[in-house]
């Protein structure tokens, strides 16, 4: 650690929490924006219902823990928890998977551990994992992209999809997700680990209409979206670059060691860095100041570890995407992680 | 201290202040495994009830000639021949049970909470008191195994009793109750982590309820001098 020695006057940075999370809230709207322009109406949906349940979750459990619940409803924590939630529930689902998600990341996991400062685990990736265990179906039921879909759902259809199940015209969520030829389709990633399993080459998979031209129909912009916000975070030094160029970089570096040893069975790096929730997980999710490591050499290794994580699940695991599974084990790790990544205590020779 | 008296202790210390479950935290493996149904956790807390109890007084009785240096590698033997009497019987007469239970009806033999109170208890007491504290202990688990295979069985599909009629016969297929139905199910609370979550809020509850009471009787009770050895086993 290096101690810079300034003279007065001292320029107090304002790194308030309620404005450090406004901030990172606001960053993530260009990837909503994406988000929605592909997915529909159903993400805002989705949005509005986590971050509703989140605070009507967190007042609740700070009036039982008897705490002020003014000053912590109003640091935005219990908001950006849910807004993580429902952009990673899939627009489709039913309101009560979102409200399942939202009560249990505030409840179960901030809460109980000790309110925010003291949770060991990210609660948005604790709440994706539990539904995405819970309820395999709903949790995997993507709406293909708006482009694909025979016609547009409107707002008050897609609110009315999540609500009850089907649409004002009676449309369920299956006849929602059938293409113009009938078929259900699923997200990028899930549609290629199917193929490879089917015997197909990477290059035969993305004949695929859900790939589009490039990676993803729709998810390569939602990932460059989270990628501008991400950007805007470290420039406004609200996040460390480290743990997201950590990440990126390491998943490079996997990626391309399989590309190299297979180049058919693998998916290229960009792949693997513009689909799912990669971008999201490394700007939004990794860097929660609270369950990540805490030294600059632990942020890297968490990082890397993360990244490993992530690609083992993805191109070998048994669920398509693999962001939460990571997090939540890199999460696991941080104790042991800081333990050995001590930094020299000022005065002190080596590890103390 | 009066007989009576030791009875009493000795219920209050298996069936809740020493709960093996609740408190010792001794046979979670099993405890974790089967309790995804009140049936199957009913099944198994009788078949570890049985041997807890067979186990504590066999080992009371042969106290006095087992010598000190072998007496684990004894005891051990002594559970395992209990377990393959539970396992044939098991066998014999609930065969659906005994497929559902698998693997976790035969490691009954590893679980901490019998040899435990086989070291702690049995063989330093009298038949008797061996096999009562067998039995409250064994209840203790049992009880335990039931209320989270009953919380899980309810929050997973929402019924209770499914399945009765392996443990008792097909006339209990009626006792299976729908509490509510699902179009799916919450599959959380019949995987591991559920078991350990819902573990951890039994637990919890019990401590609550321990600290309210302690709350409400302020300092009424004299400083008793309880004479037992408490030994918690690792396992």
């Amino acid at each position: 650690m290096t101690f810079w020695i300034a003279s007065s006057p001292h320029n107090h940075i304002k790194a308030a929490t309620p404005s450090l999370m406004r901030f990172v809230i606001m960053a993530a709207i260009p990837g909503v924006f994406a988000q929605w322009y592909f997915f529909g109406w159903g993400t805002i949906v989705q949005i509005a219902l986590a971050i509703l349940f989140a605070v009507l979750a967190e007042i609740t459990f700070l009036a039982i823990r008897d705490k002020n619940i003014k000053s912590q409803i109003t640091d935005f924590s219990a908001v950006l928890t849910g807004l993580l939630i429902g952009i990673s529930v899939p627009s489709l689902a039913p309101w009560w998977i979102t409200a399942i998600g939202s009560i249990f990341a505030i409840g179960v996991v901030k809460q109980l551990y000790g309110g925010l400062g003291f949770n060991l685990f990210n609660p948005a990736m604790a709440a994706y994992v539990l539904l995405l265990i819970s309820f395999p179906l709903q949790m995997t039921s993507w709406q293909p992209v708006n482009s694909l879909l025979v016609d547009d759902i409107s707002f008050f259809n897609n609110l009315w999809l999540v609500l009850t199940g089907y649409t004002w015209e009676g449309f369920s969520v299956e006849q929602i997700r059938m293409s113009v030829d009938g078929i259900t389709m699923a997200t990028p990633l899930d549609t290629l680990k199917t193929d490879l399993t089917l015997g197909l080459t990477v290059n035969e998979s993305f004949a695929n209409p859900v790939f589009g031209e490039f990676i993803g129909l729709g998810w390569e912009w939602v990932n460059i979206g989270f990628l501008l916000g991400g950007l805007l975070l470290i420039a406004k030094k609200a996040i460390d670059w480290v743990i997201p160029a950590s990440f990126l970089g390491s998943l490079l570096i996997f990626s391309f060691i399989a590309y190299t040893i297979s180049p058919d069975s693998s998916a290229s790096t960009m792949f693997h860095w513009l689909s799912g929730g990669t971008m999201l997980g490394a700007f939004f999710i990794l860097t929660d100041p609270v369950s990540a490591a805490t030294t600059k050499k632990g942020r890297v290794l968490y990082a890397a570890l993360a990244a490993l994580l992530v690609y083992l699940i993805r191109k070998f695991g048994g669920y398509p995407d693999a962001i939460a599974f990571a997090v939540l084990l890199c999460n696991m790790a941080v104790p042991l992680i800081d333990q050995y990544c001590r930094p020299r205590t000022y005065g002190h020779k080596g590890v103390n | 201290m009066t007989e009576r008296s030791e009875y009493k202790e000795l219920s209050w210390q298996g069936l809740w202040k020493n709960n093996p479950g609740l408190v010792q935290l001794l046979g979670l493996c099993p405890l974790l495994a089967v309790t995804t149904t009140l049936t199957n956790a009913i099944g198994l807390g009788l078949a570890t009830l049985l041997v807890l109890v067979c186990s504590n007084a066999t080992v009371s009785a042969i106290r006095n000639w087992v010598p000190k240096e072998v007496r684990i590698p004894i005891f051990v033997l002594i559970i395992a021949a209990f377990v393959t009497c539970v396992q044939l019987l098991m066998n014999a007469y609930t065969f659906g049970l005994y497929q559902s239970l698998g693997i976790f009806l035969p490691l009954i033999v590893t679980n901490c909470a019998i040899i435990g109170r086989a070291e702690a208890y049995a063989s330093k007491n009298p038949v008797k008191q061996a096999t009562f504290d067998g039995l409250m202990m064994g209840l203790g688990f049992a009880l335990v195994l039931m209320v989270l295979g009953a919380v899980r069985e309810i929050l997973g599909q929402g019924t209770l009793f499914d399945g009765a009629d392996l443990l008792l016969g097909d006339w209990a297929s009626v006792l299976r109750i729908e509490i509510f139905s699902f179009d799916s199910k919450f599959l959380l609370a019949i995987l591991p982590p559920g078991a350990f979550i819902a573990m951890g809020f039994l637990i919890a509850g019990k401590n609550a309820i321990d600290a309210y009471i302690a709350k409400k009787q302020p300092k009424v009770e004299t400083d008793k001098t309880i004479e037992r050895v408490r030994v918690n086993f690792e396992g």
